[in-house]
Parts: structure tokens; sequence; C-alpha cells
């Protein structure tokens, strides 16, 4: 456990040491903070028309929170293009791989510190919504299970993204092929637009969007929990047959 | 400590270590000798469990690398030929987390990185970052990490590679000083290293084991005789480089001798000299008197191929004996 979270805390860390961090940091906050003006201004205008406030959490919360999905489709293979092909490439996997510490280790530390980055990241945007509690009166709940929703659907492409990494020395490789994978990931269900049953509603049931708005819209449901889980949970087992592998091939 | 046996590593393509056997000894330091690409790396890769062998068993410290990583990494202390380290560090900052990985923690990795810091000679860049540090620098880092445990066993791959000559008198005085207490494998090209620093010489080449032996064993095979380059200038215009030859195979000690160059008025030649004869006088005052004019004499070094053929007990040169494996 110790070992994970030594891990863990060197690649957070290593985020930080490099402009990765400001640099994503940055980024998300300006966009962050634009969506929030431009649903801020919406909010507004219903206001004056309907002759009183509007709905918070309809007209600001969930159009940020359904864009904060959207967003980290781009920031995700950042976070993780640089995970394992760095190590292999700079030959700092030989060091991790030769320690007494097992692959599982290795790379749940990787998992988690990625996640506390993408954490770090979430926490811009929460800093942008704290100003409606401040000056509204908006339903806390509904924001809560968009942030578990995040934090799921973040966690599953931080898996997959982990595992491309582990696939190739090549950080450009990694980060195109992540975010080509998440993009096919999101866009699944557009499959049920020409098709409704047979293979698009698979196709639609993969797709993160399906699952990732009912977070947004305030329910937790069990179908799309397990969904993500299992998600991070492919990702995780692929990382380490693709670590594994690494041995026999190399 | 160290027991390879019959430990082959096979790719689709190439076969990268043959059959190779061979066993190490408690406080033994071992070099392991051969021209790059001969399988150096990789069998030091099998033994730190970084690839596994395609055959074979290989154990360290009585712990099969196959069955027991675990057992076998807690005692290893591993430098890979480029040292594994994360540029965006302190140096300090990376052996914790080196020693951290190793299962060292709080204040007996903080002692633990002050003696080795000490030992390696980096205390004075702890708070560099690694990015900014000399190759030299690097390289012992990189050691500094690899004793970080006090591992019983340290595998080394061409510690010395990149280090200026001081350096590599410092850290091959460092390797001698660790000796006794560690079980050492280093492996390099350079023959004047194993000389200096091991007891033990394991060659490979090809992927093939070419020989074990002590370090004395192997330098009297290979300096019993004596290999002198000699080029003569004829005085007046031409020379003939017969008579020359016939005159220098006269000389007493000499075994053979190879005509290399002839141009113009002036021949070079390579002469050998049988076991524990000393014959530079001898031929440089043959020639002179012989009425030619000697314009270089010189003592040719041993290349590590010269080494290998005389230990395979092969006279061609190795390029004509190899057969084409497609």
């Amino acid at each position: 456990m110790s070992n994970i979270f030594a891990i863990a805390q060197k690649e957070l860390k290593s985020y930080f040491v490099s402009p990765i961090a400001y640099a994503l940091l940055a980024i998300y906050a300006l966009i962050s903070g634009w969506f929030s003006l431009i649903a801020i201004a919406n909010f507004i205008e219903m206001s004056m028309q309907g002759g009183g406030p509007a709905d918070l959490n309809g007209y600001v919360i969930a159009p940020v929170v359904s864009n904060a999905g959207v967003l980290s489709l781009f920031l995700i293979p950042m976070i993780t293009m640089r995970l394992f092909a760095e190590e292999k490439r700079s030959g700092t996997i030989e060091l991790l791989v030769t320690s007494p510490i097992t692959d599982m280790e290795i790379i749940l530390g990787k998992w988690f510190g990625a996640m506390a980055m993408y954490a770090c990241i979430l926490g811009v945007k929460l800093f942008c919504l704290s100003f409606t509690f401040l000056f509204g009166n908006p339903d806390w709940r509904p924001l809560a299970t968009a942030y578990l929703g995040m934090f799921l659907q973040g966690g599953a492409l931080l898996a997959i993204g982990m595992f491309i990494s582990n696939t190739t020395k090549n950080q450009i490789v990694a980060g195109a092929t992540t975010f080509g994978m998440a993009l096919m990931f999101w866009t699944f269900d557009w499959a049920t637009t020409f098709k409704s049953d047979g293979w698009a509603k698979v196709l639609a049931y993969l797709s993160l969007t399906a699952h990732f708005n009912s977070y947004a819209r305030g329910v937790v449901d069990t179908k799309d929990t397990i969904y993500f889980l299992s998600v991070i949970a492919i990702g995780i087992f692929l990382t380490a047959r693709s670590l594994e592998s690494l041995r026999w091939r190399s | 400590m160290i027991k390879v046996e019959g430990v082959s590593k096979r790719y689709a393509r190439f076969t990268a270590v043959d059959s190779v056997s061979f066993e190490v000894e408690k406080g033994q330091i071992v070099g392991f000798l051969g021209p790059n690409g001969a399988g150096k790396t990789t069998t030091m890769r099998i033994l730190t469990c970084f690839l596994p062998p395609s055959e074979g068993k290989a154990s360290v410290a009585g712990f099969d690398v196959l069955e027991q990583p675990m057992e076998v990494k807690k005692r290893i202390g591993y430098l890979p030929e480029t040292p594994p380290l994360y540029p965006d560090m302190e140096v300090v900052e990376y052996l914790d987390f080196a020693g951290k990985l190793k299962g060292l923690r709080g204040a007996d990795l903080a002692k633990r990185i002050d003696e080795v810091s000490a030992k390696t000679n980096i205390g004075d860049v702890q708070s560099k970052l690694i990015a900014k540090l000399s190759k030299g620098y690097r390289q012992r880092v990189g050691l500094a990490q690899a004793l970080l445990h006090n591992p019983e066993i340290l595998i080394l791959d061409e510690p010395t590679s990149g280090l200026d000559p001081k350096q590599i008198l410092e850290t091959r005085q460092l390797i001698k000083g660790l000796a006794g207490d560690h079980t050492i494998i280093l492996s390099t090209h350079i023959l004047p290293e194993v000389e200096q620093t091991c007891e033990r010489v394991v060659i490979i080449s090809k992927g093939k084991l070419v020989a074990t032996d002590t370090v004395d064993n192997l330098t009297n095979r290979m300096r019993g005789s004596e290999n002198v380059g000699v080029e003569v200038e004829g005085r007046d215009g031409a020379l003939d480089a017969k008579a020359v030859h016939q005159r220098l195979e006269q000389v007493s000690g000499v075994s053979k001798v190879i005509l290399r160059e002839e141009k113009n008025n002036r021949a070079l030649f390579e002469v050998e000299s049988l076991q524990g004869h000393h014959i530079r006088a001898d031929l440089a005052r043959t020639v002179v008197e012989g009425g030619f004019s000697l314009t270089e004499l010189k003592a040719v070094g041993m290349s590590l191929e010269d080494v290998f053929l005389q230990l395979t007990g092969a006279d061609q040169p190795a390029a004509a004996k190899e057969t084409p494996n497609e």
C-alpha cells in the first residue's frame, strides 16, 4: 500500500515540477471560466424574461457540468500520455520493474497519481461554480453526483489512457491514440440515430455520454456506476498484461 | 551466490544469449566481458528479473528468477546501462523515491541516503536537478541508487562508460571497495577495466560463453607473447622487404613475422614473440645492423577480438569462420 502511495506521490509531483500541470490548470481555468460566464449570462437573460430568478441548477450548473465531460476528453490524454511512455523512453522503467514491488503496485500508483492530477483540475471548476453558492441558493446534491460522475468517467478514461501509454515509447502517439479512443467512446451513441437495435444498441451502451448524463442530471444509477467501474478494471487489467508482455518482447 | 545454468534468450529472429552457464561465489567481483551486442545486457536483465529466460535456470542467492522474483529483486542492486534517472527530480528527491521503491522508509532511508551519497561522492549535488548534472555525476547517482538498500549483489552494466579518466579511476576504486560485502557483476568491453577491478572474468561473444577464468590466468594467456609493430625504411631508395622479413624471423624468440604493408621503400611488419621472450631490443639491433632504417617500433596492443580468437583457439579472423545463419 505504501509503495502505491510512493509512486502516486511521485507521479503527481512530476506533473507539478514540469509545466504540464500549470498548462493544464491554466487552460482548464480559462475554458471553464468562459463556459461559466456564458451559462450565467444565459441564466440572467432567462431571469429577466421570466420575471423572477430562473433555476440555477438547470441553467448554470447542469450545462457547465456537462461541458466538463467534453473538456475531459481533451485533457485526459495530456495527463496519461506520459505515464508509461516516458518511463519506457528514458529507461526508468527498468528501475521500477527491477525494484521489489509488484506490477500492480506500479500501475495503481500511476493511476492514483493521474487521478490526483485530474482532481486538481476538477477543483478549478468547483472554484468557478462556488460563486453560484455565494450569490444564489442552488441545490448542492446534483452537483455532488455530477462530480462523482466526472470522477468515474475520468477514472475510466485515465485507465484506458494509461494502457495506451504502456503500448508505446512515444508520448505523442500515446496522446493521440487516447484522444481518438476517448472521442469514439464519447460518440458511440450516435449509432442510434440511424439504427435502434442490435449492434447500435451495444455501441450506445458502451458510450460514455449516456452513462455520464444521468450523473449530470443528479441521478446515481447502479448500472452506470458498474459501467464505469468495469471500464476502470479493464483498463488496469490491460495495463498489467501489457507491462508483463514488455518483458517477453523487449 | 549467482548460478546460471544453460540460460538462453531467444527472439523470433535472433538468439541474444545462447545456453550460457556460469557461477559467481559470494564476495567476488566478476567482470562480464564482451564486445557490444554480445549479450551482456540481456544476461544481466535476466538476472535482475527484467527479462525472463527462454530456456535454462538462473538463480540469485538461492532464489529462482522466475519463481521468486520478489526475493531476488530485494537482494539485487542494479545499475542499467543508461542510469534510470528522472531528470525533473533533485538528486535527494530521486534517492528518496528509489529508496521507497526498495522498501526503505523514514529515518532508515535518510541514513542510507547520507551513507551512499558519501560513498559515491555526490554529497555536493544533493539539491541539484538531475537534468543539470554532468554524465559522471549521473552515473554516480545511478550507482548510489543501486547501493541504497545495501544489497548482497550488485549488477552494474558498464558502470564506467562515459566517465572521464579520473572518474573512471574513482569508480573502479569504489567498486573494488565494495567487494567482500557485496557480490558484484560488472559488464564492460574495456579489457584493462577487468584486469584492474575483477577477480574472475566471464567472456561472452555473440551470445555464447567463450571462457570463464580468473583474471590472472587470462592475462597470463594473453601476456605470454608480445606483439611488436616494426616499420623499416630502405637507406638508398629501394627496400627489399623479403630480406628484412628473413632477418626478422631469425631473431631469437620470434615466432611469427607478418608483412602488413609495403609502400615505396617502407614496409610495416608485425612480429609475434614466443612465450616469455622480450624481443624489441633484438629486433631494433637486427634491423639497423642489416643496413636498414628503423622508423617505428611499437608494442601492438591486443584487441578484444584477438583475445577472443586466442581463447577460442581460432587463428582466422572471426568474420571468416562465421557461418551465415540465414
